[in-house]
């Protein structure tokens, strides 16, 4: 991102002590529509943050080159929190009162998310987390694009229980979006007929996996659902591969790949494990096609998108139609636009959002892992996000307020 | 307390007062009540180390302890009086607890900092793995790495209601910031302030002169342990979410790192470097030319290397060399420039 | 019965890798007393090194025991001239300054490499104990642990460089008086240290996924195996690993790594509790 006339004069009217510098501004810079973006692009959630932000500001570029909204340029205000929680509550606020922004992208942990929303509710600043997370929010303020698991899992799971077999050992991250997806791994396994032989949760930072590998081939299950987090994590894949069982036992997950982890395992570590994700860089669709090409000609390559940065391009291009839809950036027609049925052809398929939760309903395409590339096996269109549509309906309580823990 | 010291105490609590006054005109409320809070916990810090000659690796465990015993109570309390009292009385008696276990163990040195930063990671860990629904306190869910969110904020004592947010909170913390600095210098003044800056500087002798070290040693650290824990207490109310990311092994040495930029052995050095390098990060991050890490690592190595001493005694020094610093050395016959300021 | 085969493999392999995480750190803070924070981004750039040096075509065990140690001990080099020299016999201040080093060196490598996750796979395929299959990988770190320990041992024992080195601990201003160049001899040792940091790095890479943040997973375990030995290096390293390394992976074989992980901190603190000299502050005293 290149630093713009607004971040030097934020930093400038701070180190000058006076807020009093902002009649300086040229006029007209106050009828431009303002994209808040609040992302972790240093720190250790940067790997997840930075496309990201480039995403956003991909399409911020691109809606910009084709003359704007109703005629006004969008105009990007950016902050890096660094990966630091408290961070995010400064700049929410930031965003919210001072910069006076028409909507906020960004967010990236559960807990960032529930670090700004409330601020953004309270302000009444249109929200979009476009992350892939464990699902339950319901708040009529804010808009979801990433995949819930309940999304996953119904793709994924029927397919790997009829494939490979009928126990199931499962790993997750030990946090909010790893147990909620455990349960809605086992629900679909025992639909499908199998059994789960063994669930372990793992803390984040566990890079050892030696005595879990031991105990996984005592249970001796027929397949392994991960749904393990972040490169600590990876190593599990690493040492799997390295005693030689990933020809023993296959794998499926519903994590791995959001990172762009199959392009570092080797194809001899990752070939073969099965997930399903809203994108893939292999998806033929020439929206797809002409995205890879426009994020090629302004940063170089593209190597760094990954399923989170796909989402949050779709985040803004729906916003984006919705403010062409309502004529206005003003909060309560554009989510008014939103509900009615507004979807975008995105690099991922067609993104609708579902009016009863402010979540998406997509495309989910089944992918093996082949040689580094996610190959598409199946294409399911149009799933809806069941699992949060089992608790929320905002149609029928607009004034809902909370995340649901979804009782399977 | 010597002549003269209750005067200096005014003195430095009215500069503080107008400085705290000052601030809003330049900084928005959100921002500057989280740096006063940082101020806080930094002063923890500078008590405990400064004065007390306890390098602990761990204030953030009791910053977090309050955080989290706030959230907790605030749950399933409600009204905010109880919380905020267990908020600071927890981490109170953890810290006694702890320095009891570790000063009657006559630990010193870094052994002392590492069972600190154990006891630490301990917290993080545990907090960490307590996504799962059975991990309950009443009616609050633990919720492991996302942290507990959406409890009951400060509000004004009796009437629930009436949340005490934005320029409110603000007032809270600065009065309380104050409120602590005077009584800690009211502390150091007194005469166990004054044997535990004689266990700092020889911990043998002051034995040998029949002071009971060990007692005099897990008080201080339990008195920094409530300072910290009523900064994670009004910082809960602040950020309205507590994560184990407070008690993360970054956010202790965050602390650490504001007592010696600041200036070690003095008590407005630490509370100046955590408003500093708080307000440094957020400028920071409102840029994207250079990874922020890379400033903030460059700038810590330069203070070392240039300032060793810190900020504050830099200047101070700066200060009384250039305007008569001699008539204040008169009025200190020890060599004993760390109670100033 | 195989089972047990396995535990015991993977015990010894616990204590292994602790030992090749706490070497640089042991031998820096035993024998200088200064605390490198910045131990675990030293890991973390010996993974790189490794990493760069293989996608090079340099066959990865050169990469990992030889080009490792050598990028990073130069690091160490610089890093040593520019900053450690002034800031000897203040402990504290070094802490500050190497914490500064290794928010400078994620910055660096981010920038360098940028923060996908990268790696290499193990070189050694996985071997069949009975009904299990277990990763090769692990009898090799096992073994260079040994090597590494003797080697450290040997050196300091027997050469005379190594008699120079602990008498300057001990003793500088005698050293000096003597005609040793104390300087440089500190120079080494940091340098040294450096090196067996970006070994561990190194030898580590093909287990885990490496970012530029790693680095912050090991320093607490370095730290904490290295306080807990004690004075000694060897002794000290040798038996802190070893409790604390058994410890760990019985509460993981019988519960879950949570629990290993804390079982370790509770058994740090109980230890330094007990003995607040560390391990060889009390038993095996002046041993190397």
């Amino acid at each position: 991102m290149n630093l713009t006339r607004r971040d030097l004069l934020a930093g400038a009217a701070a180190l000058a002590t006076t807020t009093s510098l902002v009649p300086w501004v040229p006029a007209h810079a106050a009828e431009m529509i303002k994209l808040g973006s609040i992302l972790d692009t240093s720190g250790i959630f940067d790997a997840y943050g930075k496309p990201m932000q480039k995403a956003t500001e991909l399409a911020v570029a691109e809606i910009n080159a084709a003359g704007g909204l109703n005629g006004e340029k969008i105009e990007l205000v950016s902050y890096d929190t660094q990966s630091d929680m408290a961070l995010y509550t400064q700049y929410g606020q930031q965003l919210a009162r001072q910069d006076k922004v028409d909507v906020v992208h960004g967010g990236i942990l559960s807990a960032s998310r529930e670090a700004i929303r409330p601020t953004l509710r309270k302000s009444k600043t249109l929200y979009f987390y476009n992350v892939q997370y464990e699902g339950g929010v319901c708040d009529r303020n804010i808009f979801i694009t990433g995949v819930t698991p309940a999304q996953q899992a119904a793709v994924l799971i029927p397919n790997v229980v009829k494939d490979w077999g009928k126990k199931v050992y499962i790993l997750a991250a030990d946090y909010n979006y790893g147990q909620i997806t455990a349960k809605w791994v086992t629900k679909y396994a025992q639909e499908a007929g199998g059994e789960v032989v063994s669930t372990d949760f793992f803390p984040l930072d566990v890079a050892d996996f030696g005595s879990t590998i031991a105990k996984i081939q005592s249970a001796a299950p027929d397949l392994i659902v991960s749904a393990l987090v972040g490169g600590a994590h990876l190593s599990f894949y690493r040492q799997w591969a390295a005693a030689g069982l990933n020809k023993k036992i296959p794998m499926a997950s519903t994590t791995i790949g959001v990172g762009n982890e199959h392009k570092v395992l080797t194809p001899e570590e990752g070939n073969g494990i099965r997930v399903a994700y809203n994108y893939s860089h292999e998806l033929a669709s020439p929206t797809n096609q002409a995205f890879l090409k426009k994020w090629a000609e302004k940063f170089g390559n593209t190597d760094d998108i990954h399923e989170l940065a796909v989402s949050t391009y779709q985040g803004v291009w729906l916003w984006a139609e919705a403010v062409k839809k309502a004529g206005t950036q003003d909060r309560m027609p554009v989510i008014e636009a939103l509900e009615a049925d507004l979807s975008i052809e995105g690099p991922g398929g067609k993104v609708t959002i579902d009016p009863k939760t402010h979540h998406a309903t997509l495309d989910v395409h089944l992918m093996e892992f082949q040689d580094q590339k996610m190959k598409v096996l199946e294409d399911f269109s149009q799933r809806p996000p069941l699992d949060t549509q089992a608790v929320c309906d905002l149609q029928a309580n607009p004034d809902d307020n909370q995340q649901y823990e979804i009782k399977i | 307390m010597r002549p003269g010291e209750a005067l200096s105490i005014w003195r430095a609590m009215a500069i503080g007062a107008v400085a705290l006054i000052l601030l809003p005109f330049v900084m928005q409320y959100y921002t500057l009540t989280v740096l006063v809070i940082y101020g806080m916990l930094g002063l923890s810090l500078g008590l405990v180390w400064g004065f007390g000659g306890i390098l602990c690796f761990g204030q953030a465990a009791f910053y977090g302890l309050g955080a989290y015993s706030y959230a907790i109570a605030a749950v399933n309390i409600g009204e905010s009086s109880v919380p905020f009292i267990l908020g600071i009385v927890v981490p109170a008696l953890f810290a006694l607890v702890l320095g009891a276990m570790m000063f009657y163990g006559r630990l010193s040195d870094v052994y002392l900092g590492v069972i600190t930063l154990v006891v630490t990671l301990i917290f993080f860990k545990f907090m960490n793995a307590t996504a799962g629904s059975a991990h309950v306190i009443g009616d609050a869910r633990l919720g492991g790495f996302n942290g507990i969110p959406g409890y009951q904020t400060l509000n004004v004592p009796g009437s629930p209601d009436d949340y005490l947010y934005d320029d409110r909170l603000y007032i809270v913390c600065a009065v309380a910031l104050l409120l602590v600095y005077g009584l800690v210098r009211w502390l150091l003044a007194s005469p166990f302030g004054r044997v535990s800056v004689g266990i700092r500087e020889n911990e043998l002798r002051a034995e040998l002169l029949g002071y009971d070290v060990r007692a005099r040693k897990t008080l201080l650290f339990a008195v920094g342990g409530a300072i910290a824990g009523l900064a994670g207490t009004l910082y809960a109310s602040w950020a309205e979410i507590v994560t184990p990311g407070l008690f993360s092994l970054g956010q202790s040495a965050e602390i650490i790192i504001w007592c010696i930029v600041g200036g070690l052995g003095t008590l407005a050095g630490p509370i100046f470097g955590a408003v500093a390098l708080g307000y440094l990060k957020f400028l920071l991050g409102q840029q994207s030319m250079v990874d922020n890490s890379i400033v903030l690592g460059l700038i810590l190595v330069l203070v070392v290397l240039l300032l060793p001493r810190g900020i504050v005694p830099t200047i101070r020094d700066l200060f009384f060399r250039t305007f008569g610093r001699r008539r204040r050395r008169s009025r200190r016959p020890a060599r004993r420039q760390d109670n100033a300021s | 019965m195989d089972l047990a085969a396995v535990i015991l493999v993977e015990i010894l392999y616990a204590v292994a890798s602790l030992v090749l995480i706490g070497a640089g750190l042991a031998v820096v803070f035993g024998m200088m007393r200064v605390i490198n924070l910045a131990h675990g981004e030293f890991m973390m750039m010996g993974g790189y090194a490794t990493i760069v040096a293989v996608n090079l075509g340099i066959n990865v065990y050169v990469a990992m025991i030889i080009v490792a140690p050598i990028v990073v001990g130069l690091i160490g080099l610089v890093v040593e001239r520019l900053v450690i020299r002034h800031l000897y016999g203040r402990l504290v201040d070094t802490m500050l300054a190497t914490w500064g080093l290794s928010l400078l060196f994620i910055g660096l490598v981010t920038m360098i490499f940028g923060n996908t996750t990268t790696g290499i796979s193990t070189p050694i395929s996985g071997l069949t104990i009975g009904a299990y299959q277990i990763n090769g990988y692990n009898f090799f770190i096992i073994v260079v642990a040994v090597i590494l320990l003797l080697a450290v041992f040997a050196v300091l024992r027997w050469t005379r460089v190594g008699l120079v080195a602990r008498g300057t601990m001990q003793r500088s201003d005698i050293a000096s008086a003597i005609g040793h160049n104390t300087s440089r001899i500190y120079m080494v040792t940091f340098v040294a240290g450096s090196a067996l940091a970006g070994l561990a790095g190194g030898i580590l890479a093909p287990l885990v996924g490496l970012v530029p943040s790693s680095g912050g997973a090991y320093i607490a375990k370095a730290f904490i195996t290295v306080i807990v030995g004690g004075p000694s290096i060897i002794a000290g390293l040798m038996s802190s690993a070893g409790l604390l390394g058994v410890v760990a992976q019985i509460f993981t074989f019988a519960a879950t790594p949570v629990v290993g992980e804390v079982a370790l901190l509770i058994a740090a603190v109980i230890l330094l509790r007990l003995l607040p000299q560390g391990i060889t502050g009390r038993f095996l005293k002046g041993r190397l």
